[in-house]
């Protein structure tokens, strides 16, 4: 008998612990958003690989396939209000990135600036 | 030496001499090189014609500078694609400005030396450092007798989202190769005054470039070496 309390004082227990983690899933500034290469999960998942796909193709051989390129990717995810998916904590690339403590560099090289905004800046 | 050994000699000279003309008809072990460029393959290239370039013009630096996002040279690491330079024959006293820049050679020494195989020449001629590949060791820079690289010294912020730069790495000029894919000329080509940089497929029979090269003597720079520029230039 005192096993079977033992046991349920564990799980009473557990189960605040997952709820508290499913809560504590970051919360991102996903900027204008939208599906166009594949659904969300999927792209959680795979979006790397893609990019690196793609970086190969145009960087080798200058084959720039828009749809899954890191500039498109900025593009439509960069915040609405800063337009960029760096600039801040709760940014598209660096919430998750934090989150899954996955170093991110791409950015050492790469803008995370929408274009369009940087454009905007540097012709004045 | 026995008989049979002599036979065996002989037949084996004979056999090697006809595996040597050909395998199958039209196939060939061995080929004179036909000496023509493969006409359906693109090489783009420069003609720099150094008689128009005006001394003390520096429009094609700063167009470089503007479109890849370099800082002009602020501080004494900071990278350079393009520079002008002055040249005077000591004996003759004539004295030319022309630009020096990578010259996309066709047997690039930047890529021989490269332990990552970072630096690396396209299918189209344009030599460039893939940067994810890149661990700044910088044999490329010592290999390259035109000193067209430079190193990333400090980290950097504001790139162009077409040009992506960063610290460690080693680069060069791209032949804006961002500008090319897109169908635009670089754009040290566009900025200039007097028209001195002319670009195009030096593969193409038709194009502009390979008429006028074919026309006019242009020279290649430390044409002793023997690693084929792209760039040439006019008037040297």
């Amino acid at each position: 008998m005192l096993r079977l309390l033992s046991i349920l004082a564990v799980l009473c227990l557990c189960i605040p612990a997952y709820a508290t983690e499913s809560s504590a899933i970051p919360k991102l500034d996903i900027g204008k958003g939208g599906e166009c290469v594949k659904e969300p999960q999927w792209m959680r998942k795979n979006h790397m690989h893609l990019l690196t796909h793609q970086r190969d193709e145009v960087v080798h051989k200058g084959v720039r396939d828009d749809k899954i390129s890191l500039k498109n990717c900025i593009e439509c995810h960069a915040s609405t209000k800063d337009d960029s998916v760096i600039a801040r904590d709760d940014s598209f690339c660096v919430a998750c990135h934090r989150y899954e403590a996955v170093k991110l560099d791409c950015f050492e090289c790469h803008s995370g600036e929408r274009k369009s905004a940087w454009l905007k800046r540097n012709s004045k | 030496m026995s008989e049979i050994n002599v036979q065996r000699r002989q037949f084996l000279k004979m056999s090697m001499g006809v595996a040597a003309v050909s395998i199958a008809p039209g196939i060939f072990l061995f080929d004179m090189a036909h000496g023509k460029a493969d006409a359906n393959k693109v090489r783009w290239g420069m003609l720099i014609e150094t008689a128009n370039c005006a001394e003390g013009c520096n429009d094609c630096v700063t167009a470089c500078n503007t479109e890849n996002g370099l800082s002009g040279g602020v501080s004494s690491t900071d990278s350079q694609w393009i520079r002008k330079i002055e040249i005077k024959d000591i004996s003759t006293g004539r004295e030319t400005s022309l630009p020096m820049m990578c010259q996309h050679c066709e047997h690039p020494p930047c890529v021989d030396v490269c332990p990552t195989g970072a630096s690396f020449k396209r299918a189209d001629g344009i030599v460039l450092v893939d940067k994810h590949l890149c661990i700044g060791c910088r044999y490329c820079m010592m290999a390259c007798p035109y000193k067209a690289r430079s190193f990333v010294h400090e980290p950097l912020q504001n790139q162009n989202p077409d040009v992506p730069r960063g610290r460690g790495t080693v680069e060069s000029c791209t032949m804006c190769v961002h500008r090319i894919d897109q169908g635009q000329q670089p754009a040290c080509a566009v900025a200039c005054p007097n028209k001195s940089i002319l670009f195009g497929n030096l593969n193409d029979p038709d194009s502009e470039i390979a008429t006028r090269i074919r026309t006019v003597a242009s020279a290649q720079v430390r044409a002793d070496l023997g690693l084929n520029p792209g760039v040439r230039y006019q008037g040297l």
